[in-house]
């Protein structure tokens, strides 16, 4: 028989915070900047030079501690992580190891319909490194190399998992909220692309049901939510192997190839590095005071979880359609927006979901940059409703809507796209249609209602639509009854 | 008749302008009875005839200084208001940043590194009028207590040549001494300010952990630096005070507390004031003539009505252990910046980076500061953390216990600054253990935070100065000041000046115009 291996699996995130200025020091965070424009005698590491700690840094650490349920600390304070290399200015980075922001804290991540909590061990603060560019592309073959500085000493915000995710896809999904709650927070861009999220992921593997550990591989590159997925089935399948033929799982650090979807060992782990980790002297110890933390935990956001909760119990909507809605803050807000201007808000999902989607999926356009208004929206639902349009006709209003930001009115107005309701009017547009097509029209007569469909489109067509189906099928079925 | 009197005045003036203090020399600016222009010449024109000789200065700032003494002038002569340190010299340690003037710590590593930024000391002493002249030396990094771990040169302490001048800030208290500036900053983060003033017969306040800015001052031992005034008489020293103290926003272990006028405390006056005398500074290695300074020290103290009483700090004993343990690992971290990517001294023919920067810091820094990375970076590796770091930051704070515990009932504590005079040159400087013990008696105020101040108290029989140190409350540098200002005023120490066979100025030696 085959034996089962449960993968354990602990992720860290790290994540640019989105101050304007950096963590020890007023230069810009900008990261499109001439190379070494957005520094400072402080992040360049120049002798004397002293660092002073962002508060703004500070409180997006908290709210990001309290949206995580972490224990904020009362005393805080940052250490130095001692290394050589040539993009950390100071050859120390300045961080949090004794005494972070928060700790013990958690999310809850949903699986495949299930939830599962995720312990965070810790969220702490500390500053980013600059960045190093070697001419040739790689560090051995570069006949040099060049440093940047605009990045060192940009805060970061560093989320300790505990090893708790069991599969590559709770990984995965573990990302997403995390993300999720980061964007809710808006405290950080979270993309990955630009490097202002990055993340390291330890996985080993065990005999299903057993309560220890195994050997940890940390896995490095992992440039999308979906390469920590990829690698990490990836890493599940090697390691399995490996252990159930006998060989023993080394610990070491794998470098994810995007390319080949393979793990490549890098360097062995033979003890951990030594960082020689000491109390920063050049910073005061930090004592958050509780009413502060109280204040912001006043100013927080409704985080995704609850506000799922809420979409499903407030407005009836399903399960699904809550998640869906609730993915980004813009887009729950943009809901939101619609359903207080009109009430049906299953309706409003619908078109959100449906047809506002598709759009914005063709076009690569974000909620944010959305140009219909959702009192526009609201707008066109009520001409439906109110038979001015019809649902087809919608859909093109809706496109226009999209395209150009106008109000459903303005359109319909400028192309004639007002419902035919008069039904005399309709009458004769139906006898037309009937006198054109007789022999369908006699089919219809001997019972067939798919002939009767074919002249429903016929009418639809000569009003261009506008004409109310159920109107047309009403007359339709009164002329050609027997 | 009045025009020809005053210039008569002036030329007599002039003859002794060099030696006024820096509280004499203000009337005469203010007055406009001395231009600055005159006061900084007479400053430069010293340094020129006597630094060949003493060589205090790793870089005179000539051109600088001329340059704004006239522009000094010119505010003057608009009638715009005297500034508290107007036209006054100043030396500056040569590890404390000056925009546009060289500062090298004493080390190869930076010896042509221009700051583009001023320390905070430096600024405020410039809006108060202060006119840097150049810039001192020091060992290494400050690292050392005689000068001579400079890479540079040594300093020659100008009561005797032969002699060592102190260290770290040796170069500031041999040219305060010497006349060569009006007075002088120096950094202590074991006695480097305390040490060299007793060994020069000046007066060298260490203030309080965090009264003054850090900002600009090479990082040694952060957790211990503090800048402060060297100058050649205590109401100098809180002249001074009064303009570098004062919180910062730029340095983050800066005090916030509202501070009182220093010069205003001076009152010769301490009758009913308590001393302690902590008895761990008396025992073995007190060297005879210091004792016997020091006990008549303690005879004037007690005429002057205060109540002296023997006090015990039973954890001192470790202070010496603990502090080489702490400073030298905060050294290690704050000196790896030194790594030839951005800035100093850079090993040529490198293949890599890892080499180069291994290279850049082989070749760039002294074997003493290397020493000390070393100590720093073992004390702090996984393995010995506990053992080494842990336990000394333990002693640091029964330390401070030990101090709050007889500042419970004392106003202040004195004893020797050192347990010797200023030693021969190259006495000390192959057993480092041996000059690590000249910093006794001035280590436990840095572990503290607590102020000390090193005051002339006598000479022994060679005529070698020796310094009392007085330690006081932290923050509480104004009842400091009052006692050193009582004990100063009842002795006439301060007032004696070495005899310093002139030499004419080399500028290669003394590091000359090169980089201002």
């Amino acid at each position: 028989m085959k034996e089962v291996f449960e993968p354990v699996i602990g992720i860290e995130v790290h994540t640019q915070l989105k101050t304007e200025s950096k963590l020890f020091c007023s230069c810009s965070t900008r990261f499109d900047a001439a190379p070494n424009r957005n520094t400072c005698p402080v992040c360049l590491g120049l002798p004397g030079a002293l660092p002073v700690l962002n508060k703004k840094a500070l409180l997006f650490g908290i709210k990001t501690g309290l949206a995580f349920n972490c224990e904020i600390a009362e005393f805080s304070g940052f250490d130095r992580k001692n290394y050589f290399y040539p993009d950390l200015s100071k050859n120390y980075q300045i961080t949090q190891d004794a005494f972070p922001i928060g700790t013990n804290g958690h999310i809850d991540v949903m699986t495949d319909g299930k939830t599962r909590r995720i312990r965070i061990k810790r969220v702490h603060l500390e500053e980013d490194a600059g960045k190093s560019v070697h001419e040739g592309g790689t560090i051995t073959g570069a006949a040099y190399s060049l440093e940047d500085y605009n990045r060192a000493g940009v805060p970061l915000l560093e989320i300790v998992s505990e090893p708790d995710i069991r599969s590559p896809k709770e990984a995965y999904e573990y990302l997403l909220m995390l993300r999720r709650i980061l964007l809710y927070l808006e405290v950080s861009d979270c993309k990955m692309e630009e490097g202002s999220l990055r993340c390291d992921v330890n996985i080993s593997i065990r005999p299903e049901g057993s309560d220890e550990f195994g050997t940890q591989v940390e896995l490095k590159n992992l440039n999308s939510f979906r390469a920590v997925e990829r690698s990490l089935e990836y890493e599940v399948e090697r390691q399995s192997q490996l252990v159930a033929s006998g060989g023993e799982v080394i610990r070491e650090t794998r470098h994810w190839d995007e390319a080949s979807q393979v793990t490549v060992s890098m360097r062995r782990k033979e003890r951990a590095e030594d960082y020689r980790y000491f109390p920063e002297p050049d910073l005061a110890q930090l004592n958050i005071r509780r009413s502060w933390v109280d204040e912001i935990k006043a100013t927080l956001p409704e985080l995704p979880a609850a506000r799922r909760m809420r979409f499903i119990e407030s407005y009836g909507l399903p399960e699904y359609d809550a998640s869906l809605l609730t993915d980004t803050k813009e887009l729950a807000d943009y809901f939101e927006a619609v359903v207080r201007e009109y009430g049906e808000a299953k309706t409003v999902s619908n078109w959100i979901m449906g047809e506002l989607s598709r759009l914005m999926n063709a076009t690569g356009i974000g909620i944010e940059s959305v140009k219909v208004r959702p009192g526009d929206i609201a707008a066109m639902l009520k001409m439906i409703d109110k038979g001015t349009i019809s649902g087809k006709i919608a859909k093109t209003v809706f496109e226009e809507m999209f395209a150009e930001g106008k109000s459903p009115e303005t359109i319909v107005k400028e192309k004639g796209l007002v419902q035919i309701t008069d039904e005399e009017e309709l009458a004769k547009i139906v006898d037309c249609v009937i006198e054109e097509n007789r022999e369908v029209a006699d089919q219809v007569r001997e019972g067939k209602d798919k002939a009767l469909g074919f002249l429903v489109g016929q009418v639809m067509k000569m009003t261009k639509g506008r004409a109310n189906p159920q109107a047309v099928n009403k007359l339709l079925r009164q002329r050609l009854a027997n | 008749m009045g025009c020809r009197r005053l210039q008569g005045d002036r030329r007599e003036t002039r003859l002794r302008l060099n030696e006024l203090k820096a509280h004499e020399l203000l009337p005469l600016i203010r007055r406009h009875e001395v231009t600055v222009e005159e006061a900084v010449t007479e400053t430069l024109d010293r340094i020129a005839a006597l630094d060949g000789t003493i060589q205090a200065y790793i870089t005179v700032a000539r051109e600088h200084a001329l340059q704004r003494a006239k522009e000094a002038d010119a505010r003057l002569a608009k009638g715009e208001p005297p500034r508290p340190l107007e036209g006054l010299s100043i030396a500056i340690k040569d590890n404390i940043c000056t925009k546009g003037i060289r500062t090298t710590g004493a080390s190869r590593y930076l010896e042509d590194f221009i700051p583009p930024y001023d320390a905070t000391v430096i600024e405020r002493l410039e809006d108060a009028g202060a006119i840097v002249v150049g810039k001192t030396n020091m060992d290494e990094f400050a690292m050392g207590s005689s000068t001579e771990n400079s890479a540079m040169f040594s300093t020659r302490n100008p009561w005797n040549l032969n002699r060592v001048p102190g260290g770290s800030s040796g170069g500031s208290a041999a040219c305060v001494i010497a006349n060569e500036a009006v007075f002088a900053l120096g950094s202590d983060t074991g006695g480097s300010i305390r040490q060299p003033a007793s060994f020069c017969g000046i007066v060298g306040l260490k203030p309080s952990y965090g009264l003054v800015s850090r900002y600009g001052l090479i990082g040694y031992a952060s957790s211990m630096d503090q800048i402060g005034p060297m100058t050649r008489d205590v109401r100098d020293c809180a002249l001074i005070l009064n303009v570098i103290a004062g919180n910062d926003p730029r340095d983050s272990q800066s005090y916030p507390g509202e501070l009182p006028d220093y010069a205003g405390c001076l009152v010769p006056e301490i009758s009913g004031l308590t001393i302690g005398v902590p008895k761990e500074f008396l025992e073995e290695g007190l060297s005879g003539p210091v004792r016997d300074a020091f006990m008549k020290a303690l005879d004037r103290l007690e005429e002057l009505g205060a109540r002296v009483v023997e006090v015990s700090l039973p954890h001192v004993r470790h202070a010496l252990a603990a502090y080489y343990v702490i400073s030298s690992a905060e050294a290690g971290s704050n000196l790896a910046r030194l790594d030839g990517v951005r800035y100093g001294y850079r090993a040529p023919g490198q293949e890599d980076s890892a080499s180069m920067m291994a290279a850049s810091r082989g070749e760039g820094l002294g074997p003493e500061v290397k020493r000390r990375i070393v100590l720093g970076t073992y004390v702090l590796s996984a393995e010995n953390r506990e053992k080494y770091f842990n336990e000394a930051l333990r002693v640091r704070s029964l330390i401070s216990r030990d101090f709050q515990e007889v500042f419970k009932t004392c106003d202040c504590l004195v004893g020797p600054t050192s347990p010797t005079v200023a030693f021969e040159a190259g006495e000390k400087t192959r057993d480092p253990l041996e000059m690590y013990l000249s910093d006794v008696y001035t280590v436990p105020p840095n572990l503290a935070g607590i102020p000390g101040i090193s005051v002339p108290c006598g000479f022994d029989e060679e005529g070698m100065p020796v310094g009392l140190q007085i330690m006081g409350k932290q923050y509480d540098e104004a009842t400091l000041l009052r006692i050193a200002y009582a004990f100063e005023q009842a002795t006439d120490f301060h007032r004696r000046r070495p005899e310093v066979p002139q030499k004419t100025y080399q500028s290669e030696s003394a590091g000359g115009e090169r980089s201002v």
